[in-house]
């Protein structure tokens, strides 16, 4: 168990998504777990390799869309019963069908912000810094045409020269150590 | 190539922006790598030599930008009087240009959300500045119910708001649902908006040279890096927000047309106004992205990534949705005559035959007879510039509809004593002018400083994203 102090991992560039999905699942089947891919966009294998199926999105943006439809349908209740009782063509006050559009656009509001904003904070977003920018071939291309493979140092299984040696044998165009 | 319709006989081998296995037209051009589809589309915002054409554009869009200012100031200082509404006509300009507007929105959340959901890859191209379309439109539409209240700077009663007053909106008003309706659209479809732009602001930043755009762009990514479990959340908050704005963008021209439904007055008092606003809502909403899409593809050469077989679509889609349109104007004149109701049949016939009826066939002539009867050819729908005269047609097409609906019931009430005429004044030409000046300004700044086409998703679609050697049968195993 070789760590070396300051070290967050080391970081293997692939050319295509399907090396890099390649050596996510040898690593996984090797026993690591504290790892993670990064692409430039959604790699549907790399999250089965990664063995990620669930997140608590769709539970966030549920309880948002209840929220909102309580919010709304009681708002209107309030208002319209109690605290400014109108009578509107001798409508009764309490309206409940003229309340449901009101309540369905807030459910979707509500829901709708919880599913973007819920999932910017499961993300930890906004985060300025993470150790992975301090790499220098990241930036170069994890956004654009690379396909990254980040084993960490937490992981148990890591050792700074077992592991480089372990990411080198899937034709990696590189393999860097990452500094916290 | 662009106007080369395809006879059946056609040899895939000769043109590549057919798909050989299909045959039909590629969704984009074939040779694109990751590589360079961030290269073509992030240069168009990062580059250093900004286009003349776009300076010349934006001079042109913000000079008419100007006119909607001095029409705001001038309503401001002088009030609502200025305007040709007056009763009977109480509605005019201002909400007919409201609805033009927000119907215009329409399409960019059907192309964002309904064609997500609908795994209509082809979308993936458009959807970004459709999105944005989506937003000037609601800009620019929010503006004139606002104005019309007469005093914009107590606009903000419209909301329930705790007030010293102690008085609250009325909810058994459609208005009051109108408020809520258009703002939530808006505030999804800029969540929406901004949420899918996020992992591209992360190759902005990545890419760009200057300093101030790595921080600006580095700010707007919000640190977005691309992870595996950030990439399985994102997609799920993406279609969950497609999910969301689906029933959202149907309901909002639904509560708009209540406006109109739940008031008693002929014309307006009818059960189909839901749809047939929907309805012509994407219809008149695609109208304008092709009216957008096709000179932007022009001017930054963007053929190989929104290619005929968009416009192709989208054509098909103005001819599904046109085809709904003429069945509600159909069943409107139907339910006129057959409901036996006296005000009905006066109101339509009078639609047609009266002081206005010009505006009754104008918008037959442009919303039915021109699109309806040419959309069915492939030759014409992959025609380029056939389609932009067309979009342009449509578009004036569904503001005299709106035009129809609101002055023609309004100026000939029940009462004969009642009835009056509707005439707009110089202030209604030139604030709606200006809002047009405005949404084109928004969208140049935008095709400018945001990445107009989805990086990450073009990506998606390109024959390098596929994996060989992963055990197939492992994988459905999971998913199921």
């Amino acid at each position: 168990m070789l760590v070396r102090e300051g070290v967050y991992g080391l970081l293997a560039e692939f050319d295509t998504p399907g090396a890099m999905v390649h050596a996510t699942e040898a690593a996984r089947d090797a026993g690591y777990r504290r790892m993670e891919c990064y692409t430039p966009y959604p790699v549907e294998e790399a999250a089965s390799a990664l063995d990620v199926h669930r997140n608590r999105v769709p539970l966030l943006t549920l309880m948002g869309g209840i929220l909102g439809l309580t919010t709304a349908f009681t708002m209107q209740t309030w208002v319209s019963v109690i605290a400014y009782p109108l009578n509107i063509a001798g409508r009764p006050l309490f309206s409940w069908p003229a309340f449901i559009i009101p309540a369905y656009e807030w459910t979707i509001l509500f829901a709708g912000l919880s599913a973007a904003f819920g999932m910017l904070a499961l993300n930890g977003l906004p985060q300025p810094y993470h150790p992975l920018f301090n790499a220098p071939n990241f930036r170069l291309g994890a956004t654009d045409n690379k396909f990254f493979l980040c084993l960490e140092a937490i992981d148990p299984q890591f050792d700074a020269n077992e592991t480089r040696a372990f990411l080198e044998q899937f034709h990696a165009v590189s393999v860097v150590e990452v500094e916290l | 190539m662009a106007t080369k319709p395809l006879p059946p006989h056609h040899d895939p081998a000769v043109d590549p922006m057919i798909d050989p296995v299909t045959g039909e037209f590629a969704v984009i051009a074939p040779g694109h790598t990751f590589k360079s589809v961030t290269e073509k589309i992030s240069r168009v915002v990062l580059t250093s030599h900004t286009p003349l054409g776009w300076f010349f554009g934006l001079i042109v869009a913000s000079g008419i930008a100007t006119l909607f200012v001095i029409a705001v100031t001038w309503l401001v200082l002088k009030g609502v009087g200025v305007w040709g509404v007056t009763i009977p006509g109480a509605w005019g300009f201002a909400i007919i240009n409201f609805v033009w507007w927000i119907g215009i929105g329409h399409a960019g959340t059907l192309i964002s959300a309904i064609l997500l959901l609908f795994k209509q890859g082809w979308r993936n191209s458009i959807n970004r500045f459709a999105e944005a379309m989506t937003i000037f439109a609601v800009v620019c539409a929010g503006m004139f119910p606002v104005l019309h209240v007469g005093r914009p700077w107590l606009g903000y009663w419209l909301l329930p708001l705790p007030n010293t007053m102690n008085v609250w909106p009325q909810f058994r008003s459609p208005l009051a649902w109108d408020v809520f309706a258009v703002s939530t659209y808006a505030t999804i479809s800029v969540v929406f908006w901004y949420i899918g732009m996020v992992p591209d602001f992360g190759t902005l930043r990545d890419k760009a040279q200057l300093p101030l755009a790595k921080y600006v762009y580095g700010l707007l990514s919000l640190g977005w890096r691309g992870s595996t479990r950030h990439w399985m959340r994102y997609e799920t908050a993406s279609l969950l927000l497609a999910g969301l704005s689906t029933p959202l963008v149907l309901s909002v021209h639904t509560v708009i047309s209540f406006d109109f439904a739940v008031a008693a007055l002929p014309g307006w008092h009818t059960t189909i106004f839901p749809p047939y606003f929907v309805a012509g809502a994407i219809y008149s909403g695609f109208a304008m992205v092709l009216t957008l899409a096709i000179p932007i593809r022009k001017f930054y050469h963007m053929e190989d990534l929104v290619t005929v077989r968009h416009l192709d679509n989208m054509a098909k889609v103005m001819l599904g949705t046109g085809l709904i349109v003429a069945y509600g104007y159909g069943m409107e004149v139907f339910m006129a005559w057959y409901s036996a109701s006296h005000w009905e049949w006066f109101m339509m016939w009078n639609r047609m035959f009266g002081p206005m009826g010009w505006g009754y066939w104008l918008l037959i002539l442009f919303n039915i007879a021109i699109p309806l009867l040419t959309l069915w050819w492939r030759k014409l729908r992959t025609n380029v510039a056939y389609l932009f005269l067309l979009s342009i047609v449509v578009n004036i097409g569904m503001w005299f509809e709106r035009f129809v609906i609101v002055v023609t019931s309004l100026y000939r009430d029940f009462l004969p004593s009642s009835w009056g005429t509707y005439k707009a004044t110089r202030w209604d030409y030139l604030l709606f002018i200006g809002t047009m000046g405005l949404f084109t300004s928004l969208f140049l700044l935008f095709v400018r400083f945001a990445p107009m086409i989805p990086m990450n998703e073009i990506k998606m679609m390109l024959p390098a994203t596929k994996i060989h050697g992963i055990d197939a049968e492992e994988t459905v195993e999971e998913t199921a």
